[in-house]
């Protein structure tokens, strides 16, 4: 089942317009290296307090913030990558992260709490609790009528209130995307140690829309194209995170770097140049911001 | 004037809510079983949620999050704690991390002689928590201005309402006697008690002064609250939840550090409320008022 290839749709890649795909891996070059900077902060020892990495996740949030990019926004602990993808604010998100009052939220939330409400972006702060957030969705999206993505972990899944709040959305027919960013891992205990079934099924079983599919960003961004159209859907994402749950220790190589693999398609597609471009560019401004 | 009913001005109120100011009226099982005891008004804006006592308050706090000031009722106080998380842990808090409110009223029934589960009174245990306004209306009066109170402010609020108050048409206004010998200070269903228990205390020569209490939180210590106790140099808070770690200690000793004077806390017993008499472990009612109150004397 899970694999970096599992569901991937051929030849994406080539019909897609290369625009997007060169767009795709922008964003996932914004957070990867904006999170380079970050881990050099805590490393130097000027962030002291928990921190959540995105990096290795990255795919998920560029390829829907391209699709979806008017969607309110509930994002998980895991959060930075859903807020640079969706146009969130490298200046702002490294002044909370210093806990100063040019912050998303002042300062006083932090790394797995980022909120935007500019821009044309709304997302919403998480507080910490896995999977609180799918319900607000659900209830945001039944008051306001707007359609609404909600991501969260493997982990969060198991929480009772995900599956009653996915099956409220079934029967008040809400424009809500679930998404969940399968990691394989709450903290550090593996999905089949845990239950011994897919929330995919169970998605399905509750009447809506439901995939697995690997993190191939090409992908994630035709399945929500199609989702899209026949909300509330359920997307379970398999992925990989790059650094230890909180923090930026790491246990070795993950299973697949979604991020090199990108590249790697990029190239075969003849966007070498513009790939080495753009990454050298993000490079810089990156430097730039944590100088 | 002066004939409704608070469970008339409940329906009131959520009907104007509802119907012209794009309200929205959640919670279980709301428009059957006598409509939550004919508080609830037959018109558009209701959502029926489903038996789910932890998503469904996050759904009533993602709808205040977009600005529909949801009304949410909790059929039985007890089921506070499963849908408590969302309440306290976001909607309490969203205000002072990312300063964004989610004014959610939250109509939590308080009822009585119903059992371990179906009789609680919870207000308390919100009372801890920063974020949250706490009420306990009992008269149409009091129901009114805890409502213009939750649309003048953007904090979510917990409203311990009590069955025993839905029929009542009368506001309940505090009572000050020359020389008392007490000050009774009475939360929620026990506010109804107070006549009677004064009435046993004074066949016995000891007068008292009654105080009413609305607000649990904010707790504003005025002199309305504080004159009574230092002219009675006596005082007991009584409340019908649990006395430890509750309202009726907590505001005891708020008013014990605003006055100085000895204020005893009177609540539920530390057990379980059974169905069955005699373990009901009912709200303290006028004899035990009164058995506090002359002990309190004695001391
Ligand atoms: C309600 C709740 N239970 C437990 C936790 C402790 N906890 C924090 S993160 C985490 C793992 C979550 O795993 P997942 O949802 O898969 O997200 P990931 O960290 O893998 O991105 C857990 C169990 C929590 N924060 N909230
Ligand atoms: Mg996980």
């Amino acid at each position: 089942m899970r694999s970096s290839t599992f569901g991937i749709i051929p030849g994406l890649s080539n019909t897609i317009n290369q625009d997007i795909s060169l767009e795709i891996f922008r964003r996932m070059c914004r957070v990867r290296y904006f999170e380079k900077g970050l881990i050099e902060a805590v490393k130097n020892g000027a962030i002291t307090y928990p921190i959540y990495l995105s990096s290795g996740q990255e795919s998920i949030a560029a390829a829907m913030s391209l699709v979806i990019p008017e969607f309110m926004i509930f994002a998980q602990h895991r959060c930075h990558a859903t807020y640079l993808s969706f146009g969130g604010d490298t200046g702002r998100l490294k002044d909370e992260l210093f806990g100063l009052p040019g912050g998303t939220s002042g300062g006083r939330a932090g790394s797995n709490c980022i909120q935007c409400h500019e821009n044309n972006i709304t997302m919403y702060g998480h507080h910490g609790l896995i999977g609180e957030n799918v319900p607000l969705a659900v209830g945001a999206a039944l008051g306001s009528g707007k359609p609404a993505v909600s991501f969260f972990g493997d982990g969060a899944t198991e929480e009772d209130y995900v599956f009653a709040a996915m099956g409220f959305a079934v029967s008040q027919k809400l424009p809500v995307l679930f998404v969940c960013e399968d990691n394989n891992l709450s903290i550090l205990t593996k999905v089949d140690v845990r239950r011994s079934w897919s929330m995919t099924n169970v998605a399905q079983a509750l009447g809506m829309p439901a995939v697995d599919i690997t993190d191939d960003p090409w992908t994630i961004y035709r399945k929500v194209q199609e989702f899209k159209k026949n909300l509330p859907a359920f997307m379970n994402i398999y992925t990989c995170r790059e650094n230890w749950h909180m923090g930026t220790g790491t246990d070795g190589k993950p299973e697949w770097d979604r991020f090199s693999l990108v590249k790697d398609e990029c190239n075969k597609r003849g966007l070498a140049k513009e790939i080495c471009q753009i990454e050298k560019e993000t490079q810089d401004q990156m430097k730039e911001l944590w100088d | 004037m002066g004939l409704k009913t608070v469970a008339e001005t409940i329906k009131e109120v959520t009907r104007n809510h509802l119907t012209k100011n794009h309200g929205l009226l959640l919670g279980e099982s709301i428009t059957a079983v006598g409509w939550v005891n004919n508080t609830v008004p037959d018109c558009p804006g209701i959502v029926e949620l489903p038996m789910t006592d932890v998503a469904g308050a996050g759904i009533a706090v993602g709808a205040a999050l977009v600005g529909r000031r949801p009304i949410f009722v909790i059929r039985f106080q007890d089921f506070l704690i499963l849908n408590g998380s969302p309440l306290i842990f976001y909607a309490a808090k969203t205000k002072e991390l990312h300063d964004k409110s989610a004014p959610v009223f939250v109509r939590a029934i308080g009822a009585d002689g119903l059992g371990p589960v179906h009789s609680g009174i919870l207000h308390s245990i919100f009372m801890h928590f920063p974020g949250f306004r706490i009420c306990s209306p009992m008269t149409p009066g009091e129901y009114e201005e805890i409502w213009e109170n939750f649309l003048a402010n953007d904090d979510p609020m917990i409203v311990s309402e009590h069955r025993a108050s839905y029929g009542n048409t009368q506001e309940l206004n505090d009572r000050i006697v020359d020389n008392a010998d007490i000050t009774l200070y009475a939360i929620s269903s026990v506010r109804f008690e107070l006549h009677k228990a004064a009435e046993t205390l004074e066949a016995e020569g000891i007068k008292c002064n009654l105080v009413h209490l609305l607000w649990l939180k904010p707790f504003v210590v005025t002199e309305r609250l504080t004159e009574p106790l230092l002219q009675s140099k006596k005082g007991v808070v009584i409340d019908p939840g649990y006395e430890i770690a509750g309202a009726s200690q907590s505001l005891a000793y708020e008013l014990n550090q605003a006055t100085g004077c000895k204020v005893k806390a009177l609540g539920l017993y530390d057990r379980s409320k059974c169905l069955c008499p005699p373990l009901q472990n009912k709200a303290p009612d006028a004899a035990r008022i009164y058995e506090t109150v002359k002990m309190l004397l004695n001391e």
